[in-house]
């Protein structure tokens, strides 16, 4: 697995220029004008990282979770569940850091192979950071009213979750 | 919406931690994590030059319009208000590819291009079109087949099966894209009546 995403890379690369000198583009011309639109793109979206690294650091910061986390530990005990992977899924649609961050203390005290490691492991995997990759994709391009995109993204966030639960249930429960 | 977020964000970090005595915390936070921001954007900022760099090879190849023509079937359905040559459609592709192999940092830069594309011919440019949002919602749920990441982490913690969790991810990942382009296929439905 590890040497099929090693050679992925290298081999889209030149597959991508063996074929522009196939069609005769010019190829290196063609590189520089992308990579000035890169530069360019870089450029708008440097705000937004910027606005969404600092209010989401800063609300990790507060350990706002762990306050909410008091009010449902009873909620979790009644129905079985491990508390420990809640701020886990709470954290992951704001911040795939933070929520890598957690996995990795998770697999540090219940190891990767505890039902509640490959609970976290299914978690991280199943879906992406959904409001940092709104923020990122719409601010890149200026869009500000979103409509009904932030709603359908956290919803499918809230399956996946859902699904990840039931599923490790089924297959190491 | 990512505006109320934001604020909800900074609003609850900064009111809650008056309340627990961490204000200190928020104060250097304050302080220093514009610069995290900046360091995030350094580390990016490479990659993103690189791949526009060569996509923009396979772009004037026609090499984009093949991948294009590969997922076809499937881009059909998802953008039916795109026309079968649009730009953005390549691009498209190649994220979903990108993604699929869990390659992440080449899948950002084909996503920023896609949505440049698509913000080309919107009419109201402050405004989310529809298969903006479509393209979105597929790259939220993150149609991962292989978490090259959490497979690495599983193996440094000593993991007896480390890719075991791979099947169980992709289930997942499934009902969460499923359930995230169906409900966003019946608000597009809906609105069209």
């Amino acid at each position: 697995m590890n040497l099929i995403s090693k050679i992925v890379i290298p081999l889209f690369v030149l597959f991508i220029i063996l074929y522009g000198v196939k069609k005769r583009v010019n190829v290196y011309d063609s590189f520089l004008e992308g990579a000035k639109e890169g530069l360019i793109l870089v450029f708008h979206i440097t705000p937004t990282i910027i606005a969404m690294v600092f209010a989401v650091n800063i609300f990790l910061d507060s350990h706002f979770i762990d306050g909410i986390l008091g009010f449902l530990k009873p909620l979790f005990d009644l129905a079985n569940l491990p508390i420990d992977i809640l701020p886990m899924a709470l954290l992951r649609p704001i911040s795939g850091t933070a929520s890598l961050a957690i996995m990795n203390d998770i697999f540090m005290h219940f190891g990767p192979d505890s039902y509640i490691g490959r609970l976290a492991s299914t978690l991280q995997g199943c879906t992406d950071t959904t409001i940092y990759v709104l923020a990122l994709y719409f601010g890149s391009i200026k869009v500000t009213k979103t409509k009904y995109a932030l709603p359908v993204g956290l919803f499918a966030d809230l399956m996946g979750i859902i699904a990840a639960f039931v599923i490790t249930f089924i297959f190491f429960g | 919406m990512v505006n109320v977020i934001w604020v909800l964000l900074i609003l609850i970090a900064i009111i809650y931690s008056l309340f627990t005595g961490e204000v200190e915390t928020i104060n250097n936070g304050i302080l220093t994590h514009a610069t995290s921001g900046v360091n995030l954007i350094l580390e990016m900022m490479p990659l993103i030059v690189l791949w526009t760099g060569i996509m923009k090879i396979a772009e004037k190849s026609g090499l984009l319009h093949v991948f294009a023509r590969a997922l076809n079937p499937l881009l059909r359905r998802l953008f039916p208000s795109l026309p079968r040559n649009h730009k953005a459609l390549g691009y498209i592709a190649s994220n979903i590819g990108a993604n699929m192999l869990g390659l992440g940092s080449a899948a950002t830069p084909f996503g920023l291009k896609a949505m440049d594309e698509l913000q080309k011919d919107n009419p109201k440019k402050t405004e989310a079109t529809e298969a903006m949002i479509t393209f979105l919602v597929l790259n939220t749920g993150g149609v991962t087949l292989i978490p090259t990441t959490v497979i690495a982490l599983r193996i440094m913690h000593g993991s007896a099966n480390p890719t075991e969790i791979i099947i169980t991810s992709i289930l997942a990942t499934a009902v969460s894209s499923m359930s995230g382009l169906v409900l966003d296929y019946f608000i597009r439905r809906r609105k069209r009546l």
